[in-house]
């Protein structure tokens, strides 16, 4: 582990608790992009240039807008009154402790625990791009018409009804 | 001679960092083209701020600053000394913060402006071997550092607690992030030619001189047409006239740096020239050549200069055009974003798809042109047909 992990991962991790801590939704909607933003620096950091980039540019850029906008268009970014804390946090604790143990023990026990690593590769943009015009161009366009109609539907719910 | 100026700033770096132990070289590289960014950018802030006043001062026949110059003796620097002015002004007025704001927010969103927005600056190749951050995917870093500045808006608009400035801070986020989409649309002609999303190749491209004008991408239909969706996109994304409904100040008064005083507002000002410079520049790697001379017998100018003076070009033509266009309806900016400027950008893409397949000459000027001109023309007719565009009538004042 490197000096510089060390520092993004805090960072991220810290953000993250402060998405959830954080009594302003606001607030912790701007955490929540801190913690995005240390993501893509730990894709930097592990030379993945373009998902670095494409993380910042999607989810700094416009999910974050999204959720901001999402957040002040409904309860008006108020904090609440009473504790962030669920009445059942106990019960939320064994779950999500019960989740990430069943996970942990399926990633450590399936077939990518025992690859060997591959070798360090540079993958640059150009053969991203070429890698998904020629081998992965079939789930790129299904993503692409997923997409388009998840677009066409949102203008439909929000097109004004024309009166009878 | 020519090319010791050419490379004057690369070779003064080099020498300068090889005084220095080997140890603290790399370091002192990095912070050292840091520091020509900001110090760089920063006086051409300073200098544009003026250009920006004379400017609209003589557009408007006025004299605009002229006076201020050095203290104590009689010399005027034609009003050049305004901006230290101005700058010790801003630094010691009272930094006024709502009572209601939100601290925190309210005193990040300013740095959360700028920072974005100065590393935009680090793509730019501003010469021959002269770019701070040379990445592969320079193009993309561009665009997904510059989209971290929306959120510093939005930052700014709600933590004043003003309604004036959410307005303000609303507006900008729905006309950033709908004209984002054609600024990144005209960008992929070019990454199409040239086959990659890094700025110093997509210069390199355009070195060559074919005939009496340069390989310049806005000298081909995809790339004028390319060109001038960029910078009409950028205009609105830097929220500069005629798409400056964000700030404007007959109806929501400054928005959304409202509650901003002093130094920080200063930051946001230094912000949005920071963003003009970064749009100016793209523009210029993109369309223009970048640091290419626009002549073969001109290639003595170092490169440098002819960068900074196509950056400047377009600083000149914003000042231009906010001096004499008036400012667009809300209505009439999304309209014009998700009606016109997208279904152009997605066209573009096709006569560039044509250009590159269609072997050179004539036959493919011919094609590429009508292919952008002929829905320009068609969906403007279409578009103005609805819009009953009359002779102003005042209901009111008469």
């Amino acid at each position: 582990m490197t000096i510089p992990f060390a520092i993004i991962a805090v960072l991220t991790i810290a953000a993250a608790v402060g998405a959830m801590m954080l009594r302003n939704l606001v607030h912790c909607s701007l955490a929540l992009v801190v913690a995005f933003v240390g993501l893509a620096a730990a894709y930097l950091q592990l030379d993945a240039q373009f998902v670095g980039f494409a993380q910042v540019l999607v989810y700094v850029g416009a999910v974050a807008i999204l959720i901001v906008f999402a957040v002040l268009l409904t309860r008006g970014g108020e904090a609440p009154e009473k504790s962030v804390f669920s009445s059942s946090w106990i019960w939320g604790t064994l779950v999500a402790a019960g989740v990430f143990g069943m996970l942990a023990w399926t990633i450590n026990n399936s077939f990518a625990s025992q690859r060997e690593p591959a070798e360090k590769v540079e993958a640059t943009v150009k053969q991203i791009g070429d890698a998904l015009m020629t081998k992965f161009v079939l789930p790129l366009e299904v993503i692409g018409l997923l997409l388009t109609a998840a677009l066409i539907g949102a203008v439909i719910i929000a097109m004004k009804e024309e009166k009878k | 001679m020519a090319d010791s100026l050419d490379q004057i700033f690369v070779l003064l770096k080099h020498w300068l960092v090889a005084l220095l132990p080997p140890a603290a070289q790399p370091l002192v590289a990095v912070v050292l083209s840091v520091v020509a960014i900001i110090s760089v950018f920063g006086a051409l802030f300073a200098i544009t701020t003026v250009f920006e006043r004379k400017g609209l001062a003589r557009i408007q026949n006025r004299y605009g600053p002229n006076r201020v110059g050095i203290p104590f003796t009689k010399i005027s620097l034609f009003g050049f000394g305004q901006p230290i002015a101005d700058g010790i002004k801003a630094l010691i007025k009272e930094d006024l913060v709502p009572r209601a704001a939100d601290q925190i927010v309210h005193y990040l969103a300013p740095i959360a402006m700028l920072v974005p927005l100065t590393l935009t600056l680090a793509v730019l190749p501003c010469g021959r071997n002269m770019t701070a951050l040379d990445l592969d995917a320079g193009l993309l870093y561009f665009f997904a550092v510059g989209a971290g500045a929306e959120l510093a808006v939005f930052m700014a608009g709600w933590s004043s607690r003003n309604k004036y400035s959410l307005f303000g801070a609303m507006r900008a986020i729905a006309q950033m992030i709908s004209y984002e989409v054609p600024l990144i649309l005209s960008t992929v002609a070019v990454v199409m030619i040239v086959g990659s999303l890094s700025p110093v190749k997509i210069v390199e491209a355009q070195a060559g001189y074919g005939g009496w004008l340069p390989d310049w991408f806005v000298f081909t239909p995809w790339g004028l047409a390319g060109f001038l969706i960029f910078i009409t996109a950028a205009t609105a994304e830097s929220n500069r006239s005629p798409f400056d409904l964000p700030e404007g100040e007959s109806e929501i008064v400054a928005g959304y740096f409202l509650e901003y005083s002093g130094f920080k507002f200063a930051i946001f000002f230094m912000a949005e020239y920071f963003g003009m410079f970064a749009a100016g520049g793209m523009a210029a790697t993109l369309f223009l050549g970048g640091y290419a001379a626009p002549a073969q017998w001109l290639n003595w100018i170092p490169s440098w200069v002819w960068f900074f003076a196509k950056t400047m070009g377009f600083i000149f033509f914003l000042i231009w055009i906010r001096g004499t266009l008036p400012r667009l309806r809300q209505d009439q900016l999304m309209n014009f974003a998700w009606k016109f400027m997208l279904p152009m950008a997605l066209i573009n893409i096709v006569a560039v798809a044509l250009w590159h397949f269609m072997t050179p000459g004539i036959p493919r000027w011919l094609v590429c042109s009508a292919v952008v001109v002929g829905p320009y023309l068609l969906m403007g007719h279409g578009l103005m047909q609805n819009q009953h565009v009359g002779k102003r009538v005042y209901r009111y004042a008469d």
